[in-house]
């Protein structure tokens, strides 16, 4: 049998290309307190309807509605591209708005949410646990996962259902992502000391529908402390036979999850495709979890661990935050802010969403609240020309050339983007963090993908538009050889007497139309595009 | 308190680098201190005029440039590259050349070769060894008259501090000095005349100016650049690809020959150990600026430049080649940066 790209994996630790070894900053929140505390009800939640923004999503309540704890507020909604999931009611009371507000999202549109007055009573609905998940089979347990809401908890929010629909039976390792690589972020860290049998168990879930014959467990070097709490964790469920731990050295970005896979087997995920094309599904330790509670005890996606910390922060901590709470009412349980704030992140400071205010909610993106300070943020230097010194190559994960990048966008020469491979960038800042220059390179990077996209959904319109054109074309023509053709007929009736050369004349003329009518209805096979009928 | 007001929400990364250009060039002055400390050690007072004047020359210039240009002058100025080429430049001319010399060769440095190309990052030649280069092929004589090193008995006629100062200032030595008496030829003049005259690498050896392994000085010398050099790369300033490339290149390349036959060729730590080649290794060849940036075009840079210098050293009418060298891998260096794309994640083999 053929050499399977998973089957050394983890034996030997591979590496990346790049990387940065960044100062961790996370003892200033981790387990602190263990377990993390539960934040008191809030006046209002504002519960945004999709995590991404565009995709249409069905709202299912109506302003002024009763809602219980856990009830679904919405629905993906069945058509769109982008894929959307679930969200539910975080507690109970009554729908006061259904309208647009500012959300966490890098576009800073306006997003539908549904907004939740609580009633104090913190009511649930009726939740459908599962006496035996052995009985589960996979549509079953894609449908669980979808209608409790789950996406993926580690920033990407992709939903977790699309996730595990394209993996059916190819699998047979899974890699949970427990590397919380980025600096100041312990909320995953938190979760693995504080409920390691859940994080198990959503593992075995998924191990037992998907024929999994193995999990490993990435942690970062330093959390050997909870690589004990999962050890006995595992040893307790029995599973040591197919639940692996594995410290990999810290090293920024390693939890991205193409990293992850390279550290782990060595192998790259082809450009283009899914780690499913290696036989690997990579799940955030804070989804496997959440999947456990929507599968044993039916409980939707409403609340998460958020780390809320920094030097702009009093007292740094994890907390259990419900979806839809407004930031601020975090930071006041944390005993608010500190003097020197200056900026307000959402996620990690490399590759998180800087924020305009406090009113935003949390969503179920929203890991870590950061609070930088004046002098995290301020800049020591002006930003300078490149001296081409070749800091931001050595340390770029995908293998870019950000210097060479940031050039050709500062020309405008869009098209040689592709040629360097911009796509494979993740964003992920190391460039940026190393250039002596200070030279904004992921702000460039952004801008170039956004006319990158731009132009691409130009070239698709004007196709379009030329397809347009050509198939009005063809049209005519069509109309005109009918014409002709009628024409043609009405000629022969009017000669009446039916001499050998006119109905030979005709016959051609009938053949012609015919064809042409032919080739009318066929537009795609000889349009110049090659463009199939659904561009 | 609810911080409700506008943060400034500018896109991530949220920390913002430690480095800075400034930070990188002060690190590189300070790891030339050591070699300059031996350079005046063995030569004289004069090494350190001539590096006061270029830098005086350096700067005035720099400023006048970024003001034509309107740039902003204190940013500019506090990146210390003109700061870095002056003193480049100043340790690759012989101690007591005539002040005009470096004022010609930091005006082919700052102006030609820095602003006239756009100034920090966009020249394409290094400017110390544009100006070097400058001054050699237009002052040969000026260029040639090196001094004997400390240790040798010529060496007790060196000119005194105020002695140098008289002699860059008017161009003549003091009364009781003649340029015949106290110049000399530095160990590559001597070896490639002895080499071109087929006498013995023992024989010319034996002059005094050789050293145990190089020129005697220069082997210290070199000796000292290197340790700022391996300085610089622990502070991970410069990274050990283009010094180690350059010279891992020149031994491999010189070995042979030498086990070959090492009556008429010398040893390839003579080729190390003399001339500019362990400076220009370290401190020259690794300017990012007119360098590659990929590790692996960085690698093929300093083979380039080993190959080039020692042509120029056998076959060349200079007996030192490595600022020639530094100058045409310049030209080759977007190529090369060209050819060793590094392959994108995820991307074809
Ligand atoms: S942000 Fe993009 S270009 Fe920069 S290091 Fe990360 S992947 Fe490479
Ligand atoms: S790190 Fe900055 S200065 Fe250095 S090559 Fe990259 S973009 Fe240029």
């Amino acid at each position: 049998m053929a050499q399977r790209p998973t089957d050394n994996i983890g034996k030997y630790l591979h590496n990346f290309p790049g990387g940065l070894k960044l100062r961790h900053h996370k003892a200033l929140s981790c387990c602190k307190p263990l377990p993390a505390r539960y934040l008191p009800l809030s006046t209002e939640y504002c519960i945004p309807v999709s995590q991404h923004l565009g995709q249409p999503a069905e709202v299912v309540v109506s302003v002024g509605q009763q809602v219980k704890k856990g009830q679904a507020l919405s629905t993906p909604g069945k058509t769109g591209n982008a894929p959307g999931a679930f969200v539910h009611a975080p507690t109970s009371g009554e729908i006061t708005a259904i309208e647009k507000r500012p959300v966490p999202h890098p576009s800073g549109l306006n997003s539908l949410c549904i907004v939740l007055q609580p009633d104090g009573k913190d009511r649930w609905v009726e939740l459908e646990p599962v006496d035996d998940y052995r009985k589960l089979d996979c549509d079953e347990l894609i449908q669980r996962v979808q209608a409790a809401g789950i996406v993926g908890l580690g920033g990407a929010v992709f939903p977790t259902d699309i996730k595990l629909q394209g993996t059916s039976c190819l699998i047979n390792t899974l890699i949970l992502n427990g590397v919380e690589c980025e600096p100041y972020i312990s909320c995953d860290e938190t979760l693995m000391k504080q409920a390691p049998g859940k994080i198990i168990e959503g593992a075995l879930i998924l191990c037992h529908v998907f024929k999994i014959e193995k999990v490993i467990i990435a942690i970062e070097d330093p959390m050997d402390v909870c690589n004990l709490e999962l050890e006995q964790s595992i040893s307790e469920f029995n599973a040591g036979d197919c639940v692996e731990v594995i410290r990999v050295p810290m090293l920024y970005p390693e939890g991205g999850e193409r990293q992850l896979i390279q550290v782990l087997s060595g192998h790259e995920v082809p450009a283009g495709q899914l780690p499913i094309s290696l036989g690997i599904l990579v799940q955030n330790v804070a989804t496997v979890a959440a999947i456990r509670d929507a599968v044993i005890d039916g409980i939707p996606l409403i609340e998460r661990l958020v780390t809320v910390t920094g030097a702009g922060i009093r007292e740094p901590q994890n907390v259990h935050a419900r979806i839809g709470t407004p930031i601020a009412d975090l930071v006041d349980f944390c005993g608010g802010y500190t003097a020197g704030i200056a900026r307000l992140v959402m996620g990690g400071p490399l590759m998180g969403l800087g924020l305009r205010n406090d009113q935003l909610p949390i969503i179920k993106a929203s890991n870590c609240v950061l609070a930088l300070t004046h002098a995290d943020i301020t800049s020591t230097q002006p930003e300078m020309p490149c001296i081409n010194c070749g800091n931001c190559v050595s340390v770029c994960p995908a293998g870019l050339l950000p210097q060479t990048l940031q050039t050709v966008i500062r020309a405008e020469n869009f098209e040689a983007l592709e040629s360097l491979n911009l796509d494979a960038c993740i964003e992920c800042g190391c460039c940026d963090y190393v250039c002596p220059s200070h030279i904004p390179l992921v702000d460039y990077f952004r801008y170039g993908k956004g006319e990158q996209r731009a132009q691409a959904k130009e070239k698709q319109e004007s196709d379009i538009a030329r397809l347009r054109f050509e198939r009005r074309e063809q049209r005519l023509e069509k109309q005109q050889a009918e014409r002709l053709a009628r024409h043609q007929r009405r000629k022969r009736a009017l000669a009446g007497s039916s001499s050998k050369k006119d109905s030979v004349a005709a016959a051609i003329a009938r053949a012609k139309a015919r064809k042409q009518v032919l080739a009318a209805n066929q537009p795609d096979t000889n349009s110049e595009t090659g463009k199939g009928e659904n561009s | 308190m609810n911080f409700s007001r506008g943060f400034n929400n500018m896109g991530s990364p949220h920390l913002p680098p430690e480095n800075t250009v400034g930070k990188i060039m002060l690190q590189v002055l300070l790891a030339l201190l050591p070699g300059i400390a031996a350079m005046t050690w063995f030569f004289g007072a004069g090494i350190l005029i001539q590096i006061a004047l270029s830098v005086l020359f350096a700067v005035s210039l720099e400023w006048a440039m970024l003001k034509l240009h309107g740039k902003p002058v204190r940013l500019f100025l506090s990146d210390y590259s003109a700061v870095i080429t002056a003193i480049l430049f100043a340790l690759c001319i012989p101690p007591l050349a005539p002040w005009w010399i470096s004022l010609i060769g930091m005006i082919a440095a700052i102006v030609v070769a820095k602003h006239l190309y756009g100034g920090l990052g966009q020249n394409v030649f290094n400017p110390a060894m544009v100006a070097y280069v400058v001054v050699l092929i237009a002052f040969p004589l000026e260029l040639t008259r090196w001094l004997p090193p400390r240790g040798l008995a010529e060496a007790e006629l060196l000119p005194g501090l105020l002695q140098s100062l008289q002699t860059i200032f008017s161009g003549h030595l003091p009364v009781n000095l003649s340029w015949d008496a106290i110049t000399q030829a530095t160990p590559l003049d001597l070896l490639k005349d002895g080499v071109e005259q087929n006498r013995m690498i023992s024989e010319i050896r034996r002059a005094p100016v050789f050293g145990n392994y190089g020129g005697r000085g220069w082997e210290w010398i070199a000796n000292f650049y290197a340790l700022g050099g391996i300085w610089l790369i622990w502070r991970r300033v410069i990274s050990w690809h283009i010094p180690v490339a350059i010279i891992a290149s020149v031994i491999i390349l010189t070995l042979p020959a030498w086990l070959y036959d090492p009556s008429s060729n010398p040893i390839p730590l003579e080729h190390i150990f003399s001339g500019a080649l362990v400076l220009g290794a370290f401190f020259i060849a690794t300017d990012p600026v007119t360098g590659c940036a990929s590790r692996r075009g960085k690698l093929i840079f300093g083979l380039g430049v080993a190959l080039l210098t020692l042509t120029i050293r056998l076959w060349g009418g200079y007996p030192d080649g490595v600022a020639f060298a530094v100058l045409l891998m310049n030209m080759f260096a977007p190529l090369i940066d060209r050819y060793t794309r590094p392959r994108a994640y995820g991307k074809p083999r």
